[in-house]
């Protein structure tokens, strides 16, 4: 019994939040490796990307709510989020004809693709800032729970309660087809292939049929449907706020960079190393040790290794020791 | 065919290309030899569109083609295969070759969901025929093998494999013979006369083995120092002064693979 309550606690407050925001961070890590892969930037305004892209999608869920639109027990920004993926298309291709075609065409060297990102992100970032302003928004509906901790309690009999989020459960699910659906493209698709050709070798790419433009042009489609599916996610698993997006870029950079850069698959192990890492060490861990100690040795403090105020700290951490032993990542990334 | 008039590559101060003019006649195998450093690769980048020459003109039929990129020449029917081999390490030979010839079906959004009877179809022809040019190079039981795990010489071979996936007008080979064995590079050399009488390719090759050049070329360049030194069959380069005085000049290490 003691065990069980152990197990369900741990679910409740490590595992699931932690898959969770894995898959997220994932989601963002592949669109950041993908950009690198191809593009050869780390893309600075990818934060605000999926910022753009969730606000879009807030917008159109806004629309359809007023309009008695509704997705029954699921949330109506699922409905809109085709919306937002489409209008975040159009504006990465507008951004990469207007500014990154550019300085491709200069042949610009990556540092200085980066600091142009940094501008495109302020600009992103101010375009969001103007459309919906600064604060928090909320735009979740449908039900709450999928399964909620007291039907648990009354099913199972056990102390501990046991709550599974809509949002966490969309989260997953989703993450799951779009990375089942990107992996597809990338391997049995012939775009797919030239986008994974130009990644191997650019040169031997740009002198044989594939032709670069489009290449770039989808390889942007892709990251507009990521980011904008990552944004709206973690929108609806916590909150939508333009400033903590630009705060994932750390988590999302880690996550990319620990998993390999360039590695579709190293960036969806980087997720879940960085959220696990981040979960558990932030997580106060009294709980669930009062149900495995014996008797007396319950711990009195909170068992917490780091509050949750320094939870960037944790990917900083991670992101170093990486860094420093395996700069090219688990999965033999491109080294940066 | 293909003519380059006075073109200068300057990095930096470093005059690599200083002012080469020469033309390659439509249907030739022209040879192209020279000391290490003379220039050679240097002046197949800017005629293939990598590096943009710092003046000078290229034509091809009387087109002017200077500094158009090169995936533009691809499609006029212009190759080139790279000193240091190079290959899409994570996909297999086939896959290799059939990612050359542009155009597919399959690169459009719109086919990749509602073309795939079409796409599956053109995918088994260009497996075909991938297969094909890898028995040609007697490599077919690389096939499935990722290309960059094969060794340095057959990725040569995969290499000149590359230009026989379409129909090229004319393909520079930078050294494909290097690292390859004898044995080998006489089927290279069969290959590349087959390819010339067969289907009409004209072909630019630098090598510095001389009895290879020999076999091939008519006519055969020689470069030195970024400029063209002299232009004949190779028992007239091989006589020329400045000719041997290029080649000794750069010491004794080239005095081996000159074979004169
Ligand atoms: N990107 C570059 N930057 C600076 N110098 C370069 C560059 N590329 C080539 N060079 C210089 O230009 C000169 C000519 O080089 P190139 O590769 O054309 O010689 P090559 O004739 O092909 O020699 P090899 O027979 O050894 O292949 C060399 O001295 C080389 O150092
Ligand atoms: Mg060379």
């Amino acid at each position: 019994m003691e065990f069980l309550n152990a197990f369900v606690a741990l679910s409740n407050y490590v595992l699931i939040p932690g898959i969770a925001y894995g898959s997220q961070l994932a989601l963002g890590a592949l669109g950041v490796t993908l950009i690198y892969g191809i593009l050869r930037f780390s893309n600075f305004a990818h934060g605000d990307t999926m910022a753009f892209g969730a606000m879009v999608t807030i917008l159109v869920t806004w629309w359809m709510q007023a309009q008695g639109i509704s997705f029954g027990v699921l949330p109506t920004a699922l409905l809109a989020l085709p919306f937002g993926i489409l209008g975040t298309m159009v504006l990465l291709v507008v951004t990469d004809r207007v500014v990154y075609r550019f300085y491709r065409q200069q042949k610009a060297k990556p540092v200085i693709l980066v600091i142009v990102s940094l501008g495109v992100m302020f600009i992103m970032n101010g375009i969001v800032r103007f459309i919906i302003g600064p604060d928090d928004q909320n735009f979740a509906d449908g039900a709450r729970f999928i399964i909620s901790a007291r039907d648990f309690k009354a099913w199972s009999g056990l102390d501990e309660g046991l709550a599974l989020r809509t949002s966490q459960g969309i989260t997953v699910i989703t993450a799951v087809v779009v990375v089942v659906a990107l992996f597809w493209f990338l391997n049995k698709t012939r775009t797919g292939k030239s986008m994974r050709a130009y990644s191997d070798n650019e040169d031997l790419a740009l002198l044989s049929g594939i032709n670069p433009e489009r290449v770039v042009t989808y390889t942007w489609l892709i990251i507009a449907a990521l980011t904008t599916v990552a944004g709206v996610l973690y929108g609806l698993d916590k909150s939508f706020k333009p400033f903590t997006y630009f705060q994932l870029l750390l988590p999302i950079f880690a996550a990319a960079i620990v998993g390999g850069l360039g590695s579709p698959l190293g960036a969806i192990a980087g997720g879940f190393v960085i959220a696990f890492s981040e979960v558990t060490i932030t997580y106060a861990w009294k709980k669930v040790l009062g149900y495995l100690m014996p008797e007396g040795l319950e711990p009195d403090g909170l068992v917490q290794l780091l509050s949750t105020d320094y939870k960037f700290a944790v990917s900083f951490v991670i992101l170093l020791i990486v860094l420093l032993f395996k700069p090219t990542g688990l999965f033999k990334g491109k080294s940066v | 065919m293909i003519v380059v008039e006075d073109v200068h590559k300057h990095f930096g101060g470093f005059h690599a290309v200083d002012g080469a003019s020469l033309t390659i006649a439509e249907g030739s195998i022209t040879g192209l030899i020279g000391p290490n450093g003379a220039g050679k690769t240097t002046l197949f980048n800017v005629i293939a569109g990598v590096l943009a020459p710092t003046s000078g003109k290229v034509t091809m039929a009387g087109e002017d083609i200077t500094g158009l990129p090169p995936h533009d020449l691809f499609h006029m029917g212009l190759l080139r295969t790279f000193q240091i081999a190079h290959e899409f390490s994570s996909m297999s030979c086939r896959e290799n070759l059939m990612m050359v010839p542009g155009g597919q079906s399959g690169e459009t959004l719109w086919n990749t969901w509602f073309g795939r009877k079409r796409i599956a179809n053109e995918e088994r022809a260009l497996a075909a025929k991938a297969d094909e040019v890898l028995e040609f190079l007697t490599i077919e039981h690389l096939a499935e093998q990722k290309a960059g795990q094969i060794s340095g010489g057959q990725k040569k071979l995969l290499e000149l494999g590359r230009t026989m996936m379409v129909d090229a007008r004319i393909v520079f080979l930078d050294e494909v013979g290097a690292g390859v064995n004898r044995t080998l590079l006489n089927t290279i050399g069969d290959a590349i006369l087959r390819l010339n009488k067969e289907r009409g390719y004209t072909f630019v090759v630098i090598e510095h083995d001389m009895d290879f050049i020999g076999r091939l070329c008519d006519p055969v360049i020689c470069m030195a120092e970024g400029r063209v030194l002299a232009e004949g069959t190779l028992d007239e380069i091989k006589a020329n002064e400045q000719v041997i005085e290029a080649y000794l000049g750069t010491g004794l290490k080239n005095k081996n693979k000159v074979g004169a």
